[in-house]
């Protein structure tokens, strides 16, 4: 009998992925498309970001995608002087949150100069390739 | 709910790089609150053993440092809560205690940090975030406390001068607790001229990575009695809270939801409020850490926290004394040994055996003790 195949799509998930199999898997998928994708509970309509496949209030219903749009606000970030073993050759990188008002989206500041950074400032969040073919999302100006 | 006393405290030193394995390191401090409480391993009724796993290779320690103290045929079990793990202990302990299975209990935490470079043990504590959605873009604790330190000063116009003063005062105490591995004066202006590290923190607003173990022995009023204590501490009020892991989810990044909660449910249970807490402890692993307490603990108001430190009313002769062992950031943070090592702390102010740290006459201390980036949060109410 052939093993059953494992859909190890989110190994392509940043600089280092610590995670290769989940049910949203799907998410790799909309970054190859360009998109950032979260989900939604199809029955109470609660919006999920980071992305989720069960809804804690209504378990066993169905959630859906949708697609990041439009522009968020700068809540918070960091410039990184140092990393994490693994992350040394991505310096200097910033980590910031975006609030979409519904909700917020972790991830990183991209093209943007640091001393242009603002809390409170406009910006949207773009699907990113890094070298060596990983997928990750940035920040950029709006 | 019956009373649970705290008999008896005892810390290792906190150094870099213990000259031993972690059996051996938990037993310096098993040793101490042993010979404090002056008692036997017959009157331990269990054993919680706290740290937080990767930095050794050690898998269950509970089962290797319970034989190490001698501490079988008692159960143990081991508890983990990232930073907080022996206050997460001390709960759990207390329960055991307070539901009459168990007249006494001991909560032994230990760390042994130096067993792995400081970028491995970076990549470690950013996994104590989450794995799936942040860690792949690089995070560490560092890094998010910075973003917290970010959006605090943005929100109430403070500085960095109001975070290194932070620093000023651990180090003023480091230099007389002969446990602390950072021993040296800082000044102000050294704080500021420091490498950033995740800005707007620097070095100096960080806290030294540290081997160490702490225990705390507590017990039934009427084992307490039984044992000839004379300075029971009491645990009055023990609140502990959870927020969400990802920063996305987290509603506000200028204080720490989980130590709002936490220090709520303790004040509660407790019947006491932040005006009549004489001494406390703090999770300052970084300097905007102590600075978010003050106000989630409520001894300053929202934006209040740089006038309490720059009035000097958190040092020892102040209104509020915090950290007046050195704190996180000059007695170093053994993740698993710290928040047994704060309850140590306030339990030797409370029974005024504190030495050159003394505070005057304190009649109820309070410990806040966080784990993860205020994923976890504890706070723990003592009295005389
Ligand atoms: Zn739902």
């Amino acid at each position: 009998m052939a093993k059953p195949e494992i859909d190890a799509r989110f190994k392509k998930f940043g600089t280092v992925s610590f995670t290769a199999t989940t049910k949203v898997n799907d998410f790799i998928d909309y970054l190859e498309k360009g998109q950032v994708a979260g989900t939604k509970c199809a029955k109470c309509g609660q919006v999920f970001f980071p992305p989720r496949a069960d809804c804690f209030r209504c378990p066993g219903e169905a959630v859906e995608w949708f697609v990041v749009e439009g522009t968020g606000k700068l809540a918070t970030f960091s410039e990184l002087m140092y990393a994490p073993i693994g992350f040394g050759e991505d310096l200097p990188y910033a980590i910031a949150v975006l609030d979409y008002g519904d909700f917020k989206v972790f991830g990183r500041i991209g093209q943007v100069p640091f001393e242009d950074l603002t809390i409170g400032m406009d910006m949207v969040a773009r699907a990113n390739e890094l070298p060596g073919g990983n997928l990750n999302y940035v920040f950029e100006k709006a | 709910m019956p009373k649970v006393a705290v008999i008896g405290v005892g810390q290792s030193a906190f150094v870099r790089g213990y000259p031993g394995s972690i059996r051996e390191l938990a037993f310096d401090a098993y040793a101490e609150a042993m010979a404090d409480a002056k008692a036997q391993n017959s009157d331990i009724g269990a054993t919680v053993i706290c740290s937080s796993p990767e930095y050794d290779k050690q898998r269950s320690p509970a089962g290797v440092i319970a034989e190490y103290c001698g501490l079988n045929p008692q159960p143990t079990f081991y508890v983990e809560t990232l930073c907080s793990s022996s206050s997460t202990g001390l709960k759990l302990a207390y329960s055991l205690v307070a539901s009459g299975l168990h007249e006494s209990v001991m909560v032994l935490g230990f760390q042994k940090m130096s067993e792995i470079s400081s970028a491995e043990s970076q990549e470690r504590m950013g996994r104590g975030a989450d794995i799936q959605w942040e860690s792949p873009f690089g995070t560490m604790m560092p890094a998010y406390y910075a973003m917290h330190a970010k959006a605090y000063l943005n929100q109430f116009g403070a500085s960095e001068e109001d975070l290194a003063l932070i620093r000023v005062k651990a180090a003023t105490y480091g230099q007389i607790n002969e446990k602390a591995v950072y021993r040296k004066p800082v000044e102000l202006q050294q704080c500021l001229d420091a490498d950033p590290v995740s800005k707007p923190l620097k070095v100096m607003d960080c806290c030294a990575n540290a081997d160490g173990s702490s225990c705390v022995i507590v017990a039934s009023e009427k084992r307490a009695k039984e044992m000839g204590i004379k300075k029971p501490v009491w645990i009055l009020g023990i609140g502990a809270a959870s927020m969400p892991i990802n920063m996305s989810c987290r509603e506000k990044f200028h204080g720490l939801a989980v130590a709002e909660e936490a220090a709520r449910q303790a004040y509660k249970m407790a019947g006491l409020g932040p005006k009549d807490i004489n001494v406390a402890e703090v999770h300052d692993c970084f300097t905007i850490a102590e600075m978010m307490a003050y106000e989630n603990l409520g001894f300053a108001d929202p934006g209040q926290g740089p006038a309490l430190i720059r009035a000097k009313e958190t040092y020892k002769e102040g209104s509020i004394p915090v950290n007046v062992d050195g704190g996180l950031l000059s007695k170093g943070h053994p993740i698993g040994a710290t928040g047994g090592s704060q309850v140590r702390t306030v339990v030797l102010q409370l029974r005024d055996e504190a030495g050159a740290m003394q505070v005057k006459d304190p009649q109820f201390g309070l410990v806040h003790n966080i784990g993860g980036v205020g994923l976890y949060g504890n706070v723990t109410i003592f009295g005389r």
